[in-house]
């Protein structure tokens, strides 16, 4: 069972009756899992964004139903808000908040470690390190939340969630839903209520730090005494198969609060104490302010994923790499889909040379070469807001800039920024690149699809009538398969002299139901081999004998490349 | 404590690999050993390098595998083998796929597809089994078959029955591609 799958299958056990998260890599799959779990035992949904997520989820514990909420690292930054004063609130049914931070930085934009939220908001966090941890640590962060009135961080990291081990499953727990009960002292945070639980808060962490000293999810592993090591994570892993059992571990399953006693009394036990954690130093620094000297960062670096190679080099054992070949292997790195509906936008943008602030998603892809389409991607929603800011600052910009955001990232939190746009009047053209699908974390379902996450029918956004309802008036559709029309509406949308939508739609094609052509063939007696469909940088098309060349197995037949070719070599086969 | 055998799937987004690993940790899961299999999702499933880690033994701790390590590369792709040629540990086997999918920097011209990396390899002593894993899933029935073909390569390595591996395609496919894979597995087995 991969490790998000063994979260879902935790909370399911622990008596879950809520999901609400946005997707995120590498968390998704916690909530795709919990989706498969039937209404009348769970909810479960995807929200617009994280902040909806957690505050949902905060609504269904204030109920009195257990609940979770999973996102990645950095939509943590979007839901930090809520979970702030969630802190002082606490809980009625159990809490908890699923956090999967990305290390080395496999699908996101920072690598950010999510381990300051918990010292931050002053809230438990636990940390898994393999599968079966994950079931159980899940599964008892719901009795954690209730037993100590929190919500509960889970962190997770890309080596956990995406890993497959052996886990055991067990019964679901039969929790009854909590009666609601009226308690504004607690729920209604104005500052007269605040005040009162703030000192609550800092007496819960003193309370969840006694508790960390003796726990079951912090323990010691005896070894030879000689070096002894303070990790978590999936840092255990590799330090349990660089020293087996031969190094003393103190393995934190409970990152935060940190215990005491229990770090003193092990580096006591041992010679030489070591911290091995990646990213940020917060087991290190909170062993230094306990006026331990132990060696961590001046050996690890903060910086991406570890393995057993790195600890084996830094404790000067030998890694020998395996042979390589001699030639230079170029690299290969991912790419829009052949057919991608994006793809005949950003030729158009690249084309007008038009400067682009994105956003995230699979259309990020679009700052590859050959398009290079792009000039920013920030965070989600950044373009539409950005673009703002941009075109106010530079006096020219507003006839060669747009901001690119696909539809599930626009309703994440591209539509404020656009209510911006019309509110303070800048002259700024946004492209709503419209899928009809959340693509890059696998195809979910998202405000503006008509369906929900189980795949029934659902409400639906009208993204032109919700643009023209904030003070859009010129809002239009192309079609991106259609470069006559995507020029036109560019040129257009750029030199009028007020703000415009133009929402670029057609769906993702590797979506099941969308048909697609059968494959196109260059005509070698026409080619020029002029390069100019090579300029698209679509995965099917390369250059073969001095001709262009189509990939029949990759090319579904969208057309785009046949309206660029000058010489009609580009033909239907057959 | 038995040792641990570090399986490397790498190919290109898109290709099956996820299958393949998903079916090859059933089965060591079925024959008893403590396994782990590594993933990456996202980002790079978009056409990009991708690359699955299969571990398994007595006791497996690490998830993933590093330089040196691996026992086996089953590669989907020509030049993916290559990429990841330094992790294969000394008297390691490549069995690969010599299929060559042209990368971005190929397509555009920005670099030239080494078509020789495998003899490169090979000319250093490393253990390269190169099948035209293709060819044969096409023989099969279907180009999406090679994943198929390489487990088939692999099992001749793993001392595991072909009855078992057979057992663990039918629990791993749709009923209705179950004869065509089995084929596959056939064919791979035979080559």
């Amino acid at each position: 069972m991969i490790g998000n799958e063994a979260v879902a299958r935790g909370l399911y056990e622990g008596g879950l009756g809520f999901v609400s998260s946005y997707p995120g890599t590498p968390s998704t799959e916690i909530t795709e899992f919990l989706s498969k779990y039937d209404e009348s035992e769970l909810h479960s949904e995807w929200a617009p964004n994280e902040k909806v997520a957690m505050e949902a989820a905060f609504g269904a514990s204030l109920a009195g139903v257990r609940a979770t909420c999973a996102m990645k690292h950095v939509g943590l930054n979007v839901a930090a808000d809520p979970l702030f004063t969630l802190s002082y609130t606490g809980v009625s049914g159990g809490l908890v908040i699923c956090v999967a931070d990305d290390p080395a930085m496999h699908s996101s934009q920072n690598e950010q470690d999510s381990r300051h939220y918990a010292v931050a908001a002053k809230v438990p966090m636990l940390e898994p390190a393999d599968s079966a941890e994950a079931l159980a640590f899940a599964k008892a962060a719901l009795d954690l939340s209730e037993q100590f009135d929190t919500p509960v961080l889970l962190r997770m990291c890309t080596r956990v969630a995406h890993s497959q081990s052996v886990v055991e499953t067990g019964e679901r727990a039969n929790t009854e839903k909590k009666p609601y009960v009226k308690n504004g002292e607690k729920y209604i945070m104005m500052p007269g209520n605040a005040k009162k639980r703030h000192p609550v808060v800092e007496k819960r962490t003193e309370a969840l730090a006694a508790f960390a000293e003796n726990c079951p999810f912090n323990r010691v592993e005896k070894g030879d005494g000689e070096i002894g090591i303070i990790t978590s994570g999936t840092c255990y892993q590799y330090v349990k198969e660089m020293f087996g059992d031969s190094a003393d571990v103190l393995k934190i399953g409970m990152p935060n609060p940190l215990p005491r006693d229990l770090i003193l009394n092990f580096a006591a036990s041992v010679k030489k104490l070591y911290v091995i954690e990646e990213l940020d130093p917060v087991i290190e620094n909170h062993c230094r302010a306990l006026g331990l000297d132990p060696v961590g960062k001046a050996l690890f670096s903060p910086i991406g994923e570890y393995s057993q190679a790195t600890i084996a080099k830094a404790f000067g054992k030998a890694v020998t790499a395996g042979e390589t070949a001699n030639s230079p292997i170029p690299v290969r790195p991912p790419m829009m889909c052949a057919g991608c509906p994006h793809r005949g936008m950003y030729y158009t943008l690249a084309k007008n040379k038009v400067t682009v602030l994105g956003d995230i998603g699979c259309y990020t892809l679009g700052a590859q070469p050959p398009l290079s389409a792009v000039d920013s991607t920030l965070c989600m929603g950044a373009s539409v807001s950005g673009i703002h800011g941009f075109n106010l600052s530079d006096k020219e910009a507003a006839g060669r800039t747009v901001a690119v955001i696909g539809d599930s990232t626009f309703m994440h939190s591209g539509i404020t920024g656009l209510v911006n746009i019309a509110y303070n009047g800048s002259n700024s053209t946004v492209i709503i690149l419209d899928n009809s699908i959340t693509g890059m974390t696998g195809h979910q379902q998202n405000p503006t699809t008509g369906f929900n996450i189980k795949g029934d029918p659902a409400g639906k956004v009208d993204l032109e009538a919700l643009c023209r309802a904030v003070g859009i008036r010129r809002v239009r559709v192309v079609d991106p398969y259609d470069l006559a029309a995507c020029d036109k509406a560019v040129k257009e949308e750029l030199s009028a002299p007020e703000p415009s939508v133009i929402i670029s739609r057609r769906p993702c094609v590797l979506l099941k139901y969308v048909k697609t052509a059968p494959p196109l063939s260059v005509n070698t007696e026409k080619c020029r081999a002029c390069k100019k469909c090579l300029t698209l940088g679509c995965p099917a098309i390369s250059m073969k004998q001095g001709r262009a060349h189509i990939d029949a197995t990759l090319c579904v037949g969208c057309g785009v490349c046949s309206q660029l070719c000058a010489f009609g070599a580009i033909e239907k086969e057959g | 404590m038995q040792k641990t055998t570090n399986i490397m799937i790498v190919g290109v987004g898109g290709q099956g690999s996820l299958l393949a690993s998903k079916l090859l940790g059933g089965l060591l899961v079925d024959e008893g050993y403590d396994v782990k299999v590594s993933e990456v999702h996202g980002m790079s499933q978009r056409g990009g390098s991708v690359v699955t880690y299969v571990r398994y033994g007595e006791r497996v701790a690490s998830p993933i595998i590093t330089e040196g390590e691996a026992d086996y590369i089953l590669s989907f792709e020509k030049l993916e083998a290559a990429r990841f040629a330094a992790c294969l540990k000394k008297g390691g086997h490549i069995i690969v796929n010599t299929q060559e999918i042209d990368p971005m920097p190929v397509l555009i011209g920005k670099a030239e597809y080494p078509h020789d990396v495998l003899a490169e390899l090979t000319a250093k002593g490393v253990d390269v089994d190169a099948v035209d894993a293709l060819a044969v899933a096409q023989a099969a029935g279907s180009a999406k078959c090679v994943n198929i073909v390489l487990l088939a390569r692999l099992s001749k390595h793993l001392g595991i029955p072909a009855e078992k591996w057979r057992e663990a395609i039918v629990k791993s496919v749709k009923p209705q591609f179950k004869e065509l894979n089995l084929k596959a597995f056939e064919l791979g087995e035979k080559l």
